[in-house]
């Protein structure tokens, strides 16, 4: 990054050599030691790859095409994965829904509105969301928040009685834990990340062009809509694609309050299931085939995540590098 | 920001640009609240549940009882020492790991393709869901040497390496050339320069960084599960044989129905949120105490 850094560092003083022979040797190790720190990075990330699909293998070879359809039954071996892809999809969609206006809403309240004394405690407390563990969004999520939702749900299902799309998304619930449920605690859980990403986003976004907005006479939400917006666009597309990386991945709350249930349904109330939480849920008492098949859901859970990061991350990327030659 | 506003306002804007305005600035501040809603609740929550059933013998006794037994008998300890020394091996595995990996990036690498790949990479590792790390773990460690704490503290160690090494570089980053360059006049190498002068100026970040890459990794349940297994007595060896965590106990007790176990997870995530909230609260001393450079 520096221009000293670039340059080979002078030899120690008095030396009567030409400066750059006279490297010692532990100036060279320490370098070397450091470059493969940073490609152990790389080297982690194709381990991953290649150790979980070697476990996998089995799965994919007998069941072949069959790993997409939704039989799951580990009695009579067959491992198909469709019904837990959707169970993914679906949570992670609903929590996208709930909680991007939340967080871009919060991004704004942070970078437009309040003064910065006041933004540092509102961080800090969003913050705090992603302290508390998954576990205890679990935990807390099946004893106290599902029993409590059943109710809302029931309501909410009685109330949509024989209104045609409605009806076929909100249900009569067999009880708390739910799709929605758990796309409501995945919410709560990726909200600080959209919210952190956004703000940065929100803060490339040169003065200048807020400054012209206003002086045009545009009201807050005008400047916003025609200055901040139109310049981070594509960013906040790459914060809500890593919020849905987030939630699919999401292992612990989503096992403990999605409800068990492996079905396709448009019921949003009804108990499902989605990939890492079968995988959480199962793995202590599976082997052979049925191990390989949970592994497997792992590479493919690997595999979306991944994909998904590249693009948000070079969506991001190109952006803020975008902004900053502007 | 509001400073950029205008100081005098000379125009009055019409009633509907207005009010438009209002509700979104009132829609904005909704978004905090109901964020705080569900944080408050939470929070309230474990206190409440959690701190009837934490006492002395609770945190200090063992060993962990069956389900069935009523609340008040046995204790959390070896899910207790289980979390602080595989959450502390973890760190030690990764955070001088992180830290090295951020040098290079930053002080050797620069702008040069290796330095970008490996940055762009680490990024993406954040991103990773932590039961592919355990997943990953069981694959080339458990199958060939068995449960253990070690195995855990890998798979802890792998979700926490990305992160060190992005807020290390951050760090890094803000330490100003001028100190490197006056290093370099002085005749000193360039590993003695970031051994001596970069880092120093920089530790108070890292520090902090590696906290609440800590505090994150002291919560996670998914990668412990199939790496340390589970017991109920301590085992002192974090090196061999099973073990537990504070954040397995509670994901195995959360859905028992006796209200002994239930009880037992609310004293254990008092507890799991107590150690996170302790390791965030020094991260922001130490950013507070030691930080030369910042943003």
């Amino acid at each position: 990054m520096s221009t000293a850094a670039q340059t080979d560092p002078a030899a120690p003083a008095g030396s009567a050599g030409p400066l750059a022979h006279r490297r010692p040797l532990g100036d060279h190790l320490f370098q070397i030691l450091a470059a493969a720190a940073g490609v152990l990075v790389l080297v982690i990330l194709a381990l991953i790859a290649i150790s979980t699909s070697q476990q996998a293998s089995s799965w994919f070879s007998t069941e072949g095409w069959k790993i997409f359809t939704v039989d799951w039954n580990p009695a009579t071996n067959n491992f198909g994965a469709m019904s837990y892809v959707y169970g993914t999809v679906i949570t992670a969609a609903i929590a996208i829904i709930l909680s991007v206006p939340v967080s871009v809403g919060l991004a704004l309240l942070l970078t437009e509105v309040v003064p910065r004394r006041w933004a540092r405690p509102i961080v800090y407390v969003v913050d705090l969301l992603a302290v508390v563990p998954s576990v205890v969004w679990g935990l807390w999520g099946i004893l106290v928040f599902a029993p409590w939702l059943f109710h809302i749900y029931t309501s909410i299902a009685s109330g949509v009685k024989g209104i045609p799309v409605l009806d076929a998304l909100f249900g009569q619930p067999v009880s708390g834990a739910s799709f929605f449920t758990c796309g409501i605690i995945l919410a709560f859980m990726i909200t600080p990340i959209v919210t952190s990403l956004s703000r940065e986003i929100f803060a490339t976004v040169p003065a200048i062009d807020k400054e012209g907005a206003y002086a045009l006479g545009a009201t807050r939400l005008e400047m916003i809509r025609g200055a901040v917006w139109p310049h981070s666009q594509g960013g906040v597309v790459g914060a809500v694609l890593l919020g849905l990386g987030r939630a699919m991945g999401e292992t612990i709350a989503a096992a403990l309050v999605i409800g068990s249930s492996p079905v396709i349904t448009s019921h949003l109330f009804a108990a499902g299931y989605d990939m890492p939480a079968v995988i959480a849920n199962q793995f202590g008492e599976a082997s052979g085939e049925f191990r390989a098949a949970l592994i497997g859901l792992g590479v493919m859970l690997f595999v979306i995540t991944i994909v998904i990061n590249l693009i948000a991350r070079g969506v991001v990327e190109r952006s803020a590098r975008r902004k900053r030659g502007a | 920001m509001t400073t950029m506003e205008p100081a005098v306002d000379l125009r009055e804007p019409a009633g509907w640009r207005r009010s438009k305005n209002r509700i979104a600035t009132a829609l904005m501040v909704l978004a905090f609240v109901i964020v705080l809603i569900p944080l408050g609740f939470v929070l309230y929550t474990v206190i409440a549940r959690g701190a009837s059933t934490i006492s002395w013998s609770f945190l200090t006794g063992g060993p962990i009882p069956p389900n069935v037994v009523p609340a008040g008998i046995g204790g959390m300890w070896p899910a207790i020492y289980g979390t602080l020394v595989i959450t502390g091996l973890a760190a030690v595995i990764a955070v001088p790991l992180g830290v090295l990996g951020a040098i290079y990036v930053n002080e050797y690498g620069g702008r040069g393709p290796l330095a970008r790949v490996v940055r762009f990479m680490s990024d993406v590792m954040t991103g990773v869901p932590s039961i592919v790390m355990g997943l990953f773990i069981f694959s080339i460690w458990v199958l060939h040497f068995g449960y253990s704490g070690l195995a855990g503290a890998f798979a802890l160690a792998c979700l926490m390496l990305p992160v060190v090494i992005r807020s290390s570089e951050e760090m890094l980053k803000l330490v100003p050339d001028p100190l490197r360059e006056a290093s370099y006049a002085l005749g000193a190498t360039k590993s003695r320069v970031t051994l001596t002068v970069v880092l120093p100026a920089a530790i108070g970040g890292i520090v902090s960084g590696a906290l609440l890459a800590i505090a994150r990794a002291a919560g996670e349940t998914a990668p412990l599960l199939f790496t340390i297994l589970t017991v109920t007595a301590t085992n002192a060896n974090v090196f061999k044989g099973a073990n537990t965590a504070l954040s397995t106990q509670i994901f195995t007790n959360a859905t028992q129905p006796y209200l002994g176990a239930q009880a037992r997870a609310w004293g254990a995530a008092l507890t799991l949120i107590a150690i996170a909230f302790i390791l965030m609260i020094v991260a922001r001393l130490v950013t507070a105490r030691f930080t030369r450079y910042s943003r």
